[in-house]
């Protein structure tokens, strides 16, 4: 039976909820509605007491699942929409990131964000956070790809004694699917050899990875053999993994939906450029989503994040160096 | 050390007023210690100081359960957070920055918390400790403690912010056993209050929460006592959150780098100008509680207490870079 990445998500909340009783529930329309995406359906039913709606409030909801964290309950708290989470932007960054530098009390909670362009979402309910987040000391920041991670990574980041954020993408909620859920899985801090190559390095997550495994097929037929690197949690990063398949491809393009200042991609950059400046045939590049706010209109915004396409482009231009 | 639990968690009457006295005596003490220290250069950071407002943070202090309860100070309650248990050594460490103390150097001053204890370490932002006691309190609820009360200090400018409202509209939906001490001493830094807010008194805001609103004479122990037992009490009784206002003076600057010259001499001179402390003393005569002789020797006792906790922690180890661990996750 096929599973998709949001259902991965549910089993991973209601196997979180069995088998831990420090763990609920907090968000908006999350308990009978079930959520604004159906991630937390029945869960109210099956677990009750334990699945709360809050009120439109991200601040103190967070704020609230900080002061039930210190106290030794593992909160998980659903964003509406990652966008959102601005309004909860002080709690994550100031209280919860510092909490354990600044006491040495713990402060395990997991804030989900559906994240990500889906067409028509527009401005503000189409972002992706992952950079300003892992951007402050303190916080965990993951982004599954696969319905496989959405499952693990959620029931290992409910595990860590640390904040984590963990960004789900809503463009892979309904038909990104698989046969069945992992019974192992790479720990968090691992990243994910998605596909292998020996001419070029592409280095992304989130649903950037399924854009860049097409524009990795379409360059076979070129005759070109991309290797896809999935970070799968860009905090902690694992710059080993990357490095050594820069190490044997020479070339190396990240990928993100993000926007291009700063981030992620520019992160990983900096590091090779540092660590592996020998490893390097060609100057590195990036891929990002475009410098103004996301666009409403499908058209738009097919042309505002990059696509397969847009990646095969510059994988192109990256060989030809 | 953990805080400490010599006291007997409820005093009523008149054990109760001296206790909450002695509290608001040798925070007075301290902060006057404390001043001092930061005048001769010895503190580095901000210092802000309770003086004019330990009556209502006292009052609120005693009127909790150590230990059991949750007290979330603010930058003026040096006297709530004795009341409440913190050990005289945790404000003496953490001002001179000793590595012993519960904040290890890595933050200051009025930042030092117990979390594990029932007394959450504040950030800067105002207004953003209350949703964080809901949640100590929603997680007591989870565990099937009932008895738990939880008091967030607050001023009269953070009543301003959004994430105050966010928190006390989320505690009144979930019925919480929190009290919010706003106490008002009429500034906001330099801010009067009627560039804060347009409401005729603070305490009226509870209606449009839907919880209780007291509102007292923060410079009159005996009302601060009386309102805080009362505000608990309900709160501990499951009669939702309950909003204490008190009407008071900052007798001090915002900090103490702050002059105050723009507290204009007449409004001292009213009845909210009254000191506090002086009250409380004059009370103890009057009824027969302490002798002008037991009032000299309490306050050589605030005195030596506080020389004592200085010079420990002056001569504590201070925090060296080197050997600082500089990870902020605990699992990476």
């Amino acid at each position: 039976m096929a599973l998709t990445y949001l259902e991965a998500i549910r089993e991973a909340l209601t196997r979180a909820l069995r088998d831990d009783p420090t763990v609920f529930i907090y968000g908006q329309d999350v308990a009978t509605f079930g959520g604004a995406f159906k991630a937390t359906k029945n869960l109210s039913r099956d677990f009750p007491g334990r699945v709360l709606d809050a009120p439109i409030s991200e601040d103190a909801m967070l704020g609230m699942a900080i002061g039930a964290a210190i106290e030794g309950m593992r909160p998980i708290v659903e964003m509406q929409f990652a966008d959102f989470s601005s309004i909860a932007f002080n709690q994550i960054v100031n209280q919860a990131a510092t909490h354990f530098w600044r006491t040495g009390v713990t402060c395990p909670l997991v804030v989900r964000l559906p994240s990500g362009g889906t067409p028509g979402s527009g401005p503000f309910h189409s972002q992706m956070m992952e950079s300003i987040y892992a951007h402050y000391p303190g916080l965990v920041v993951l982004t599954p790809a696969t319905v496989g991670d959405a499952y693990s990574m959620l029931l290992e980041a409910v595990a860590l004694d640390d904040p984590v954020i963990f960004c789900e993408h809503k463009f892979l909620y309904y038909h990104l699917k698989d046969e069945a859920l992992p019974e192992e899985s790479l720990p968090i801090g691992k990243a994910r050899i998605a596909r292998m190559g020996r001419h070029a390095t592409v280095v992304t997550y989130s649903a950037m990875v399924h854009e860049s495994l097409r524009a990795a097929a379409d360059l076979a037929a070129e005759g070109y053999e991309i290797e896809v690197i999935d970070l799968r949690s860009v905090k902690p990063i694992d710059s080993d993994t990357v490095l050594a398949s820069v190490a044997r491809t020479g070339r190396l393009l990240c990928v993100g939906e993000s926007f291009p200042w700063g981030g992620v991609c520019a992160e990983v950059i900096a590091r090779v450029v540092a660590d592996g400046f020998n490893l390097l045939d060609a100057p590195p590049q990036r891929l990002n989503a475009k410098d103004t706010p996301i666009p409403y209109h499908p058209n738009l915004w097919a042309a505002h994040r990059p696509t397969a396409a847009t990646i095969a482009e510059s994988l192109r231009r990256l060989l030809r160096f | 050390m953990a805080m400490s639990d010599v006291l007997p968690s409820a005093l009523a009457g008149a054990d109760q007023y001296v206790s909450a006295y002695r509290w608001m005596l040798l925070a007075r003490r301290m902060e006057e210690k404390i001043s001092s220290l930061y005048h001769a250069g010895k503190i580095v950071g901000g210092v802000y100081l309770g003086r004019g407002q330990e009556a209502f943070s006292a009052a609120l202090g005693v009127s909790l359960r150590r230990r059991k309860d949750v007290f979330s100070p603010l930058i003026r309650d040096m006297a709530g957070r004795l009341a409440f248990g913190e050990p005289l050594l945790d404000p003496a460490r953490t001002y001179l920055g000793s590595v012993l103390g519960p904040m290890r150097g890595r933050d200051g001053n009025i930042h030092r918390g117990r979390p594990a204890e029932g007394m959450p370490a504040m950030i800067s932002h105002l207004g953003s400790m209350v949703s964080v006691v809901c949640g100590m309190l929603v997680a007591r609820r989870f565990r099937g403690d009932v008895e738990a009360v939880g008091a967030a200090c607050i001023g009269d400018g953070a009543t301003s912010t959004g994430s105050f409202h966010e928190a006390v509209n989320l505690a009144a939906v979930e019925k919480l056993p929190l009290v919010i001490a706003v106490a008002n001493n009429q500034f906001a830094y330099s801010t009067p209050t009627d560039r804060q807010f347009a409401c005729a008194d603070l305490v009226d805001r509870a209606i449009g929460y839907g919880i209780d609103g007291h509102r007292v004479d923060g410079t009159d122990l005996a009302e601060c006592l009386e309102v805080f037992g009362r505000a608990v009490a309900r709160a501990r009784a499951g009669q939702g959150p309950q909003l204490v206002v008190g009407r008071l003076l900052r007798l001090t600057g915002h900090g103490a780098h702050d002059d105050a010259n723009y507290v204009p001499e007449a409004l001292k001179q009213t009845e909210l100008g009254r000191d506090c402390l002086e009250r409380a003393r004059q009370h103890l005569l009057d009824h027969g509680l302490a002798t002008v002789a037991e009032l000299e020797q309490w306050d050589r006792e605030a005195v030596h207490e506080v020389q004592l906790a200085v010079a420990t922690a002056q001569k504590d180890p201070v925090p060296e870079a080197a050997g600082e661990d500089w990870r902020a996750l605990s699992s990476f």
